[in-house]
Order: C-alpha cells, then structure tokens, then sequence
C-alpha cells in the first residue's frame, strides 16, 4: 500500500509538469489581459504600458520560467486583476465549492444505492421502470433546468427555501442548510442518476451468483442479503463511478454556483477565464489536477478496502 | 451559531427527500438585515483604482470610498464639493482652490492640499480630458494645507468642467501616498483610503463576488441637497452590500423574493416580469441614457476611406437597430445628434447621414468611394447582448448594401485585445465594432473621447486623425461663453459626421428594480448616499 501511495505521489510530478506546459501555452494563445485591464477609453500606448508593468512583452519562456519558480516556492501568483495571492482567492472560494460537492456526494450515495438495490432486487418490475424512468430523467434535464424548476416551486412559489447565496456552516448551519439544500437537489441528480443504474446493473450480475442463492438457501433475510452479500460484492464499479462523480462535479458545479450564486471555486474559474487573469487560471487549473490525481489514488485504495483480492 | 427548528427541519428532510413540510410555509428567503441595502451591481467589481481604471463599476466604487473637489449636480452644472470655493484671477490663469472645513481620511488624518496636488497630477496622466487640461496648466502647488493653487499657460474654459467632471475617470482625492503610485502601479485592496461617505471593508471582499461598504460616521456632509453627484452626501444607511450575479434570472428571482434591495440594470427581456412582481418599483434613475456606437478602425482598409464609412453610416436605421438590440420602445429612443439628446449640445448640424437612412442611398455612396470589394472585418461581441445585436444587425445591412463582410464572433475580452491591432485585416486587424456609453461621458467635444482627432497621437482606438476636428474641440475648451460653446459644439458636429469616425446608433435606458421599501434614489449613477431603506 506504502509502495502504491509513494509511486502515485511521485508520478504527479511529471503530470502536473505536463499540465502546467499546456495550460500556460494554451492560455498564451488566447490573448492577454491588459486591454482588459486598461478599459474601454484606453489608447493603445495606455495598454502597451500595462503589458509591460505585468511582463507580458518579456519572451514567452522567461515568463514560463518564471512562474515554474515561483510554482517551486508554492506559490501560485498573484491575480492580475485584484492583486490577490491566487492562494487567498483560492482559500476564499474553496469552501463553498468543497461544501457543495461534499453535500452532493452524500445525498446522491444516500438516495442512489438504495434505488439501485431496490431496482435490481425488483427487477423489470413497477419500482425497476421507476427508478429507470428517475435515471433517464437525471441524464437528460440540464442541471440549469432543473435548478430553475426547483428555485421557482420550493423559493418563488411555496417560500420554503431562499433563492441563492452561500452561508458558512461554521458561522451559521441553519442557513447553510437551508441555503444548500436546492443546489444539493439540483447537482444531484444526475449523479443520482449514474450512481443507481450503476448499482442496478452491478447487483443485478451479482444476485445471479452461487453464493447469493447459498446465502438465501441458509435462510437469511433478503435484506440482508441484498446490503451484506450482494453490495458488498457490486462495490467495485460503484466506489468506481462514485469517485467518478466526485470528479466530475468540479465541472459540474459551475452551472449550480451560478444558478444559485454561490461564491465557488467555479465561478472564479469562469470568471478568471473571461477576464484572461493567467495566474488565476493557471494556478487553478493546476490544483484541479491535483485533486483528480487525489482521488484517483483514494479510489485505488478504497477497491483494497472493498475487495481484498485486489493488491498493488 | 444560530439555528431554528424550522430551517434546520426544512433543511434536513429536504436533503433527505421530504421536501413536503406542512406549515414551512413562512418565508425562509434571507431578507437583508434593517440598515443594509443589498445590491446587485452591474458588473463584478475586481480593478479597484478608478483613476487608472475605466470601466463604470469601478467608478461607483469610487465615488463610495473617495471624494471630489467639485462635482456636476443634476443640470449638470459644476459644485464645490471637497471645495469650499474657487477664487478665479482676473486675467484666468490662477486657480486657488479652498477645501472645506471636516475633511478627513478613513485612517482620521486630515485632507490637505498636498494630498489633492498629487491627486490630480495622477488623474491628469490617465484621463482624456485631464490630460487635454494639463497641456495649459503651468504649475499645481499648494499655499497652505487648505489651498490648492492651478497655475495656467493659457486661459483654459474647462478647469472646472474637468475637475469636477461625472464620469470616467474621474479626479478622485487620495492620500498622497496612493496618489503618487504611478498609473500603471494601480490600487489594490490595501489601497481604498478615500474620504467618502462610506468605508471600504476589506475583510469581507470577495473579488468578483461580494464587496462590502460601511458608513463612514465621520463623514461631513455638505449642507445643501444631496443632487447628482455634488450636495449633501448623507448616508442613511449601515452597510451597502454589492453582491455579483452572474445569471440574471438568479438576480430577477433574489430581487422578487427580497433577498437583495437594488438590482443596477434589470435586462429588458426581464423587465416584464419585474413590474409585474409585487413589492418591487422600476424606474429609470439614468435621466442622461446610455448612447450605443460603433467604431472603425481609420488606419486600414476600406474603413480608412471616410465615403465607405459615411455609406455604412447611412445604411444604419437607428430604429431597426434600436428595436433590434433593445426591443421594447419605452426604453430607447433614436437620437440624430453626436450629443446625448435632451442635453446642452444637442443639435441637427450634418445629421441627415443619422436621419434619414436609406440602404439606396448607401449603396450608391459606396460605389462613389470607390469601395471594390474589399473585406470588411466586423468584431461581433458575443456575451454582452445589446453589442451582439447591434453587431448582428450591422453585419446583414453591410451585406445588403454589398459589402463583403467578415463578421468574426467573440467575447468582448478578445474584442477588447483585437482592437488594439492596428495591422491590415488580413494580419488580424479589424474595421468596426460596437460598444456604447453612458451619456455623461459625451455630453461635449472635449468630454468625448470618441470625438478626438489626435490619431495615434491620442486619439481613441481606430485612431481617428482629423486636424480640423481637433481644432474645433480645442476652440470650444478656450471659448468663454455658452453660446459660443454651444455653435462650435454643433460645428464639431458637422464635422464628426462628415468624416463618420464613429456611427452613432441611438439611446438606450436601462432601469433599476428596486423593492419598495427604498426610497431616495437619486437621478444619477448608482450612488448610495441619501437612500433610504425602511
């Protein structure tokens, strides 16, 4: 296991180099910020000015160079734009973003397992079609669709829930939770809706097993059977598409920060990238990477948890 | 830590799938707290310094933290602010400029002449009109820490007009230790130490996100009625709260529900359903209206060529455009003048080219420019609807009138960067683009920064070169009298739209929504003073 942790840490080394490569040139071609920064009145001396204040005339390797340094230092720059150590905006935003997917992650494991249990348990029977019927819905609705059906019925119309906005849980958790509750549902569904299939699919191909009729020979209760015997032995490819989901949410949560203005990580990505604030863009880019690596490695460790024949 | 049974209930069974509470009904919506207005901005705030800055939202962020040493009341005529008065010498040279008692700093140290000195010179590098001013000025020193004295080479018309002006980028007072950063070196967060009436707070900025301003309880207001920007600024209020959102349907439904008091701009595709909702007011507090333009680029080809910019001007109907790009009448009108209608210098000088468009008429304006096919590159912005309209629209009359047009689409970021290039099409160059203003910032030909002929020496980008123009402007900042102002301005406009340097697509009104329990507003640019929230 220590052997898998060490060689994972060490191949982020050339990957993250690899990242930073291609996010830095790649953003390069996009164009610079300064006539951004100058304004609309701005003459062209006025822009030429501030490229040279931020060293953007410098040659295209010595501001490579210059931030794969300062990357060494564990520093990720400073915003063009507000001025801001990267790592503070960053520090700003990623409680949101974290609180969001950790509450979404948790709803949509708590609603999907069982779902795809019970639909396998009562395959091409009424809760089969309709929990079907759920996934099919989850895959097909945009998640900015279903967020303005939920803001119109459960803020608009019945009051029961603010419309936006993002309150720590640390300060004050009854806002949190009301204020987090509609993106919760909203980003949810969809994975909701990969979760159970997943499920439905893999129990199914277990239920058919000699140690699952074994199991029901001996006379244990179905429950049990289903949860202890033939979870247990489905869990592979559902921890699998759940750090999935896990990873896919960073980009999922653009579209619900905005929705429900929320103050994420998301947003500030759009943003940076509308404003062409490099620093930002890359040092964001940089640190989604390395969460996917992350949490590819916690799934690694997890399948040995789940399934004790897999070793590394 | 705070938590009711109620929330903590309707927050819990939801997460969990019961989303039916019997009796939850009670608005849960998180109304703002008595004493803060909660806003919805028109823009994210992130630049700070609006002295080195343009752009509108950082010039409200201005005028919260920093003050004027005169400003433009609701006439638009000019007032003391900082200023207690102006003594002017006889032969109009010398300026001695008096500030009034009470003026200090957020830190509590006193406002001096020295630090308005330094303040100017900074704004009078970034600004057009500053910079245009300080080509007469001799000398800016102080006599005292109270007085501020302007020395002039020539007599100047527009001392006043300049230092007291509305709108971007205005003189702003700082301490002298920010203003005498460079204007590249621009201010950031550490930086907002103005005299205003309210205090920036920087624990709880959010750059892009949410910006927070606190009665400044220092602050002395004037005595006279709070009027545009000059007069009383008396804040009655705790805490003005700018909360960004970036989708507009997010912002309508916070502003019905009433989690947020004020919403800037209200889309007009939107309006609709705001003046339908109970408990919100819209109203138009922008009496002056925004002008929409379009710009070419006078350095290459064909748009170097004034008679194929004049033939695109004319195929422009203002009213298809403006129906187009804003849709709903009420909110627009057409406007045949250079100058935003209804103000000081609007006139009809040369402005049948505006008036009466005719796509035959074009056409044939065109075949006697000699235009022959050349690719005209048209910048369509994309994300900032009313441009991408205008561009839209733009682009299937040009092909009307037979022109071979390249409309390329893009955020208004890349439009931004594109039209700084002022190489041939061909080698990503570019001919025209849509944008618009605010009326306070072309009210006169000197104020207009569209209006320059300075070229690459000045000019604003397409580099509009036109030494008679720049004449004109320079007569009208040395006339003396209104009348005479008033017939060089309408010669100025006789000339602009006979060498069509920019097209001029009429006025637009974007209103605010608001709930009804504000009351106050004043009829200018979104200032916070004087408003009332009950």
């Amino acid at each position: 296991m220590l052997r898998l942790i060490a060689t994972r840490v060490l191949s982020t080394i050339p990957v993250m180099g690899v990242v930073a490569l291609i996010v830095f040139f790649m953003l390069r071609l996009s164009g610079d910020p300064a006539a951004i920064l100058a304004g609309d009145t701005a003459s062209s001396e006025q822009v030429e000015k501030i490229r040279v204040s931020l060293g953007l005339t410098k040659p295209l390797y010595e501001q490579f160079f210059g931030w794969v340094v300062q990357l060494l230092r564990f520093d990720l720059g400073t915003s063009l734009f507000t001025g801001l150590p990267v790592t503070t905006l960053i520090a700003q935003r990623i409680e949101p973003t974290a609180m969001l997917a950790l509450t979404t992650i948790i709803f949509s494991v708590c609603v999907a397992v069982p779902m795809g249990v019970l639909a396998a348990w009562k395959s091409g029977g009424w809760i089969d079609r309709l929990v079907m019927v759920i996934c099919v819905l989850g895959f097909s609705v945009p998640v900015f669709v279903m967020g303005y059906f939920l803001i119109f019925n459960f803020a608009i119309t019945l009051r029961w829930f603010p419309v936006q906005g993002y309150t720590s849980p640390f300060v004050d958790f009854g806002r949190f939770l009301t204020q987090i509750t509609l993106p919760t549902i909203t980003l949810s569904f969809i994975y909701v809706a990969l979760i159970a299939r997943i499920t439905r699919a893999s129990v199914i191909e277990v239920l058919g097993e000699d140690y699952i009729r074994t199991a029901r020979a001996k006379g244990q209760i179905e429950a049990k059977v289903l949860f202890r015997h033939a979870l247990k032995n489905a869990a592979v490819p559902i921890v699998t598409v759940i750090g999935l989901g896990v990873a896919l949410l960073i980009g999922g949560v653009v579209v619900t920060e905005s929705v429900y203005n929320i103050p994420g990580l998301g947003r500030l990505v759009v943003d940076a990238i509308t404003r062409r604030d490099y620093p930002i863009i890359q040092g964001l880019i940089l640190f989604f990477a390395l969460i996917y690596i992350v949490l590819n490695l916690i799934i690694d460790i997890i399948y040995t948890l789940v399934d004790p024949r897999i070793r590394y | 830590m705070s938590i009711s049974r109620r929330e903590l209930m309707a927050g819990a069974a939801a997460l969990t799938g019961g989303l039916a509470l019997p009796g939850s009904q009670a608005a849960l919506a998180q109304a703002a707290p008595r004493g803060t207005l909660r806003v919805i901005p028109h823009a994210a705030l992130t630049t700070l310094d609006p002295v080195a800055t343009t752009g509108y939202i950082v010039r409200n962020h201005g005028y919260m933290v920093w003050d004027t040493l005169f400003a433009q009341d609701e006439q638009l005529a000019v007032k003391p602010q900082m200023a207690s008065g102006v003594e002017v010498s006889a032969d109009k040279l010398t300026y001695r400029i008096t500030l009034r008692d009470g003026l200090a700093w957020h830190d509590d140290t006193e406002v001096t002449s020295a630090d308005c000195v330094p303040s100017l010179v900074r704004w009078g590098q970034a600004d057009g009109m500053g910079r245009r001013l300080f080509t007469y000025i001799d000398s800016v020193t102080t006599d005292g820490p109270k007085v501020i004295v302007i020395k002039l080479k020539r007599p100047y018309g527009l001392v006043l007009e300049s230092i007291g002006k509305l709108s971007t980028n205005v003189p702003f007072m700082m301490p002298k230790r920010f203003a005498e950063k460079a204007v590249t070196d621009r201010l950031g967060a550490d930086d907002m130490m103005g005299s205003g009436p309210f205090r920036w707070n920087k624990a709880e900025y959010r750059p892009g996100a949410r910006v927070v301003y606190e009665r400044n309880a220092k602050y002395v207001p004037r005595s006279e009625p709070a009027s545009n920007a000059s007069g009383g600024k008396v804040v009655h209020l705790d805490r003005v709260e700018w909360v960004n959102f970036p989708d507009p349907n997010t912002a309508l439904n916070a502003l019905v529900s009433g989690e947020v008091d004020y919403y800037e701009q209200v889309p007009a595709d939107l309006l609709p359903i705001v003046s339908r909702a109970p408990g919100v007011k819209v109203a138009n507090f922008n009496p002056l209206g925004n002008l929409g333009m379009g710009r070419f680029n006078s350095l290459v080809a064909p748009t170097n060529n004034p008679g194929v910019r004049r033939a695109i001007a004319k195929a422009i109907n203002q009213s298809e455009l403006l129906k187009v790009a804003i849709g709903n009448p009420e909110f627009y009108k057409t406007c045949a003048s250079v100058y935003p209608c209804g103000t000081t210098f609007e006139n009809t000088s040369g402005s049948d080219l505006v008036s009466k468009s005719s796509l035959d008429e074009a056409r044939a304006m065109l075949r006697a420019s000699g235009y022959n096919g050349e690719k005209i590159v048209l910048l369509a912005t994309t994300d900032i609807p009313v441009q991408s309209a205008m561009a839209q629209y733009t682009a299937d009359v040009l092909k009307r009138i037979g022109m071979n047009v390249d409309a390329q689409a893009m955020d208004w970021a890349t439009v931004l960067q594109r039209r700084t290039s002022k190489n041939p099409v061909d080698q990503g160059g570019w001919n025209m683009f849509f944008t618009w203003w605010e009326g306070a910032d072309l009210l006169d030909p000197v104020i207009q920064f569209a209006l320059s002929g300075l070229g690459e020496q000045g000019a604003w980008v397409g580099w509009s070169k036109d030494d008679e123009l720049e004449k004109l402007r320079t007569a009208y900042a040395e006339s003396g009298s209104v009348a005479e102002q008033k017939a060089i301005a309408a010669q100025v406009q006789a000339r602009a739209f006979e060498q069509s340097f920019s097209i001029y697509t009429g006025m637009f009104y974007v209103p605010t929504g608001f709930r009804e329990n504000v009351s106050g507003i004043l009829n200018a640019p979104p200032f916070f003073w004087n408003i009332k929230k009950s």
